[in-house]
């Protein structure tokens, strides 16, 4: 359960990005070159950076945005995901196996060669007005599609693992007897018997999200700057290596530990919810 | 047997033809068109001339005709020029596939050789102290961002100790320099893939350990070492192998970040600089690589699931 807790108080620091700024008098966008590479201080708790930009302030951010991201791509995983192992699991037959080697074949590509293409797209070539393709809020909008994008295959094959056993189940067949239809079923016999397991599945997406929007953000191609992500902090803070190590080490923590507090919480919640854990 | 693999084949070349297509019309969305980079490069092109360019390169036709054209050539051993490097695609990948596989061999081996006696080790004891340190170790492998491991890495022995170059690898610098400059790669790729390995022996080695034969052994009064060597060892090894092969493809999309990082010469930095540089034929023909890579994993994981577990046939697949 510490898992939760540090997630909370990553969580609550950066929705309280604003207010901390505010009470320290700081401004996470605030170019100050007179004041480059400060050392920390009453002001600038952990310094400025390479254009005397609070450091603080901008982890913060970048926080709101990396967790953003890894909670709405998350949940969107887990709705395409349920979805098809719904489908896959409850109908089974042909339409299983067609579902299911197509998500074996998501499983077998080289997933971020492939996201960084996806990421590089031109947006205006697919359609999209010239003035929102260049709009900072699409950019979160992409990321999150495209992390979700290889979410959702371990989502559904769980689903449709438990679906599989569910639906051979005795309570299913006492509905079926009183005339419920194939969707009813579905929606409130089944899904709400799958609860755990989506939300555990969740849970280790979200961390997993997390990293890639790094990543992609880390090369360059996810949230662009000045909008801080802690990915694209990172790629900032390579090129500072020789001269200002601690900004490549912030961010970088702060990733790992909300991925490891996910992956915590995940594992736990497994655990606790799974009566065939055997604990001491 | 045969019948399988050929079957497997078949599969295999149909999702690499999928993603062809998938990559060449991607491709086609991305920024710019050869075209495009002609016309920028010359300030006195008009635009009659950009038309004639596109016309004969064939870049009015529709995508459908365009990849056709692609395919049939590919088909016939050309694989076209790079842009970047003006070169045969063919000439510049090779090089960096051997890089690649250098680095993948290294790291590959290293973390199975650690991971594997970790997992089955904490297996031995579970909830034991040694468990639950390898346990936090193998997460924190997980969720470690395989850069910012990397970026560490370089800071703790290039900047602070000034022990190891912090990349750049290049043909010239001899033998021992390609070494030193492979060290820190190779160990933070392993490190990466560690963690999840550790975590799956584990899971196999508990599986294995909780099975019948087991506690047959056991009851024989045989040593609880020798329970775990000549009994479970090999078969928790098999599902080891399923997650060896899938780990062989990820290890690959891992290396482009730490190939990246590092300026090493392979295919992950290949791929990267030729998706940034426009360079369309080189970075099709990386990814379908890269595809067949992976696939290939795939391919090797169920032969060695056979080959170790007489449990499972090649038959029971087929109708």
């Amino acid at each position: 359960m510490g898992g939760a807790i540090v997630l909370m108080v990553l969580a609550l620091g950066s929705a309280a990005a604003p207010l901390i700024e505010t009470s320290l008098a700081v401004d996470a966008r605030a170019v100050d070159l007179l004041n480059r590479f400060a050392a920390p201080s009453a002001v600038h708790l952990l310094g400025t950076d390479e254009l005397g930009r609070d450091v603080l302030a901008r982890l913060l951010h970048g926080g709101r945005i990396s967790l953003v991201v890894g909670l709405a791509a998350a949940v969107l995983s887990a709705i395409i995901g349920t979805a098809i192992g719904l489908v896959a699991g409850f109908y089974g037959g042909r339409l299983d196996s067609i579902l299911m080697r197509f998500t074996d074949a998501i499983i077998a590509l080289p997933l971020l060669p492939l996201l960084i293409v996806l990421a590089a797209l031109d947006l205006e070539k697919l359609g999209v007005p010239p003035d929102l393709a260049a709009s900072e809020s699409i950019g979160l909008y992409r990321i999150i599609a495209i992390v979700s994008l290889v979410g959702w295959t371990t989502v559904a094959r769980l689903v449709r693992g438990a679906a599989l056993v569910l639906r051979e189940q005795l309570f299913i067949q006492a509905a079926r007897a009183q005339g419920a239809g194939n969707a009813r079923i579905i929606l409130v016999h089944i899904l709400p018997n799958l609860a755990t397991n989506i939300i555990v599945a969740a849970t280790l997406a979200a961390g997993n999200m997390i990293l890639l929007e790094s990543v992609l953000s880390f090369l360059g191609l996810g949230i662009h700057p000045p909008v801080p992500s802690w990915g694209n902090l990172l790629n900032n803070a390579q090129e500072l290596i020789w001269s200002r190590p601690a900004l490549a080490l912030y961010p970088g923590l702060l990733i790992f530990v909300t991925v490891i507090s996910l992956n915590f919480l995940g594992d736990g919640l497994r655990d606790a919810l799974d009566p065939r854990t055997i604990r001491r | 047997m045969a019948r399988y693999l050929a079957e497997r084949l078949l599969h295999s070349a149909l999702i690499l033809l999928v993603m062809s297509f998938i990559v060449y019309g991607l491709i086609g969305l991305m920024p710019g068109d050869p075209a495009d980079l002609m016309i920028s490069a010359n300030p006195r092109m008009t635009s009659e001339d950009a038309a004639r360019l596109r016309a004969l390169y064939g870049l009015d036709q529709p995508i459908i005709e365009r990849y056709g054209r692609w395919l049939r050539s590919a088909l016939a051993g050309d694989l076209g020029y790079s842009r970047l490097h003006a070169l045969p695609v063919i000439n510049v990948l090779l090089p960096a596939l051997a890089n690649t596989a250098v680095l993948m061999g290294m790291s590959f081996a290293l973390s199975i050789a650690l991971a594997l006696p970790a997992g089955f080790a904490a297996a031995a004891r579970p909830y034991s102290r040694l468990d639950y340190t390898l346990n936090f170790i193998a997460f924190a492998g997980i969720s470690v961002p395989s850069f910012w491991l990397a970026l560490i890495l370089i800071m703790i022995f290039a900047v602070a100790l000034g022990w190891l170059p912090a990349g750049g690898m290049t043909i010239a610098g001899g033998f021992g320099d390609q070494v030193r400059h492979m060290i820190l790669p190779v160990l933070s790729l392993t490190l990466a893939s560690a963690g999840s390995q550790i975590r799956y022996a584990r899971a196999a080695m508990i599986d294995t350990l909780r099975q019948d034969h087991i506690r047959t052994a056991r009851a024989k009064g045989l040593s609880e070492r020798r329970v775990v060597i000549a009994h479970a060892l090999r078969n928790a090894m098999i599902p080891m192998i399923t997650i060896i092969g899938l780990d062989f493809g990820y290890l690959f999309s891992g290396a482009l970040v730490t190939e990246t990082l590092f300026a090493y010469p392979g295919m992950g930095k290949l791929i990267f600089d030729s998706i940034m540089g426009n360079d369309f034929n080189l970075a099709l023909v990386a990814l379908l690589f890269a595809t067949i890579v992976t696939l290939t994993g795939n391919v090797l994981a169920d032969i060695g699931y056979v080959l170790l577990d007489p449990r499972i046939s090649f038959r029971e697949s087929e109708p």
